[in-house]
């Protein structure tokens, strides 16, 4: 096992970002939470107690062989059984996308956790919004490598949408960064202004309204 | 995991006797039973401050003899022999590895062959009724004169995984972690059936006399018909299919009689008539019967949705294709673990084996098992 030199500069620009926001010991649930990088991570550097729920047994059991907690299946219906408040943090990165109902999903993580962390490609980055207007096509990017017919994402989601859906549905925004990656989203920066337009994700933390 | 070459494990099977008259134990039953003898067999060294015992749990007709051999001429390993020794998942050079025969039993452990010290004959069908509740109970006791006040981990699969449960149901302060496999919180109605139709095969056949048979010749065609049912319940329809399919047994027409032609007959009446050389049908009769009237759902809600269990570690794990104990009897209790906070880990394998699939030499399940237990030595 040659888990531990494994660090946080070596995962996703993203995911480097949630990590930060995270408090030491807090506990985690990730979901859809792959090979269980990000909990890795979190354990080494921030004593987190997190669980990850994840569909790929292969995924799983690579996790548990690495020494954590994992539970195989389908978020969407683990979440319910867990009670109110389990969790200090829920981390959603890049798979709100693929979500069928998002706007179930929200309200039941934030019931469950004090706060969600989302991230997700902004779907109206500069690039996309040209590959449309010039090519007519279904946009394939960096970020959303597929085409229309074998793509995972079943969702659109530009950072303006985001926040208006946060409106709609009555969930406080507490946190929110806007970022360009490159290098295969390993590195990357945060954008400051025009973020509808020039970030490739957008980060947010949600929290019910006061 | 390399040792193919490296020189044999040896064990013994030792014995602990307890619950001698007047001090019985009292069972779920209300009945009192004493003295009680269980047979257990040990590897590796218990460390100095006790934070190493690893305690494995049997299936129905198991034993104690988990892994390595008892001599020379000891030709089959122990049953998990894949699972359990030095430098295999269940590494016997890093943790104490205990196995006891459960109570009920015959392969040592007292049950209703042994000799009822009232009579000075076998038990028989006198033997009073005994639960996973009263085996766990039997297996604290042998813990506690071991001198282990908490076991690092528990394991077991079937029959073993309901041990494995009860344990953290009825002594949550003592286990660290556990590992139930291929199991249940309660035996379905699907299963009890199979149960009772085994036990049927058994008490019909003549020879069974009610139980008192130990001076005569056994009901073994009744025992070996209820193996063949189990058999059954263990394999898969893929299984079966991929293992014999229609393939006939030593020949290469059709018989026109009823003395077998399919690989599979001859297959299940080969473990029938091995099984009857090793097991007693009386045993077989109480300790499916205990399986049956295993369920921690009864009564006053779930057992196992308890806040003594929140520190507990679980590794949770079924395979696709058991029908016997089906994942979603696992998801269950993956569901009731979730609300005591507990640390719950869980992982459906992709197999054909049917339940059988938890005996099985299998990558997946080493992975999980050495890597669950490689977190539990360090977070303890």
């Amino acid at each position: 096992m040659n888990a531990e030199v494994e660090s946080v500069e070596n995962t996703r620009f993203d995911l480097q970002i949630i990590a930060s926001w995270i408090k030491p010991e807090s506990r985690i649930l990730d979901l859809g939470c792959g090979n269980g990088d990000l909990l890795h991570s979190l354990k080494q550097h921030r004593q987190t107690h997190g669980t990850g729920i994840e569909l790929s047994e292969n995924k799983v059991a690579r996790c548990i062989e690495r020494g954590l907690t994992v539970l195989q299946g389908d978020f969407r219906e683990e979440v319910n059984d867990y009670p109110d408040l389990s969790f200090d943090y829920i981390i959603l990165s890049q798979t709100l996308q693929q979500v069928m109902e998002p706007e179930e999903l929200i309200p039941e993580l934030l019931r469950i956790g004090r706060k969600v962390i989302v991230s997700f490609p902004n779907f109206g980055h500069w690039r996309i919004r040209l590959q449309i207007l010039f090519s007519g096509q279904a946009p394939v990017t960096d970020q959303l490598p597929y085409e229309w017919y074998n793509t995972p994402n079943i969702r659109v989601i530009t950072i303006r949408d985001f926040k208006r859906f946060l409106r709609i549905a009555g969930v406080r925004l507490a946190r929110e960064v806007a970022i360009n990656t490159h290098h295969h989203d390993r590195e990357g920066h945060i954008i400051k202004n025009l973020t509808n337009l020039r970030a490739t994700y957008g980060i947010m933390m949600l929290e019910r309204p006061a | 995991m390399t040792e193919k070459n490296a020189s044999p494990v040896r064990v013994e099977k030792k014995f602990f006797t307890f619950a001698e008259p007047p001090d019985e134990m009292v069972l779920d039953s209300g009945a009192r039973l004493g003295p009680i003898t269980l047979a257990y067999e040990t590897l590796g060294s218990l460390n100095d401050d006790k934070s190493n015992a690893v305690l494995i749990l049997h299936a129905c007709s198991g034993d104690s003899h988990v892994a390595g051999s008892y001599d020379e001429d000891d030709k089959r390993p122990g049953w998990w022999d894949n699972m359990v020794g030095p430098g295999k998942p269940v590494d016997t050079d890093r943790y104490f590895v205990i196995c006891s025969n459960i109570l009920g039993s015959c392969m040592g452990s007292t049950g209703p062959s042994s000799i009822n010290p009232a009579t000075g004959k076998p038990y028989g069908f006198d033997f009073p009724m005994v639960t996973i509740k009263d085996m766990v109970k039997a297996q604290k006791h042998l813990i506690d004169h071991l001198g282990i006040t908490k076991i690092m981990s528990m394991l077991g699969g079937s029959v073993g995984g309901m041990q494995v449960l009860r344990w953290c149901a009825d002594y949550p302060e003592m286990v660290q972690s556990a590992i139930p496999i291929a199991t249940t919180t309660r035996h379905s109605a699907q299963a009890i059936a199979f149960n009772e139709v085994a036990r049927q095969a058994i008490m019909s056949d003549p020879n069974w006399r009610g139980g008192n048979y130990y001076d005569d010749p056994g009901p073994d065609h009744g025992l070996a018909v209820a193996r063949m049912i189990g058999h059954v319940t263990y394999l898969s329809d893929e299984s079966m299919r991929s293992k014999f399919g229609r393939r006939l047994q030593n020949r290469s027409t059709l018989s026109f009689d009823f003395n077998g032609d399919f690989e599979v007959e001859s297959y299940l009446r080969y473990q029938g008539s091995k099984f009857v050389e090793r097991f007693d049908a009386n045993s077989l009769l109480y300790i499916t019967k205990a399986a049956d009237y295993f369920d921690l759902e009864r009564g006053d809600g779930n057992l196992l949705v308890n806040d003594a269990l929140a520190d507990i570690r679980f590794l949770v794990i079924s395979f696709t294709s058991d029908w016997l104990y089906p994942t979603y009897q696992s998801k269950n209790l993956v569901s009731a673990l979730k609300k005591n906070g507990s640390d719950v880990s869980f992982c459906e394998i992709d197999a054909r084996w049917g339940h059988d699939a938890f005996l099985m030499p299998n990558e997946q399940m080493d992975k999980l098992i050495s890597g669950f237990l490689e977190r539990m030595s360090y977070e303890c």
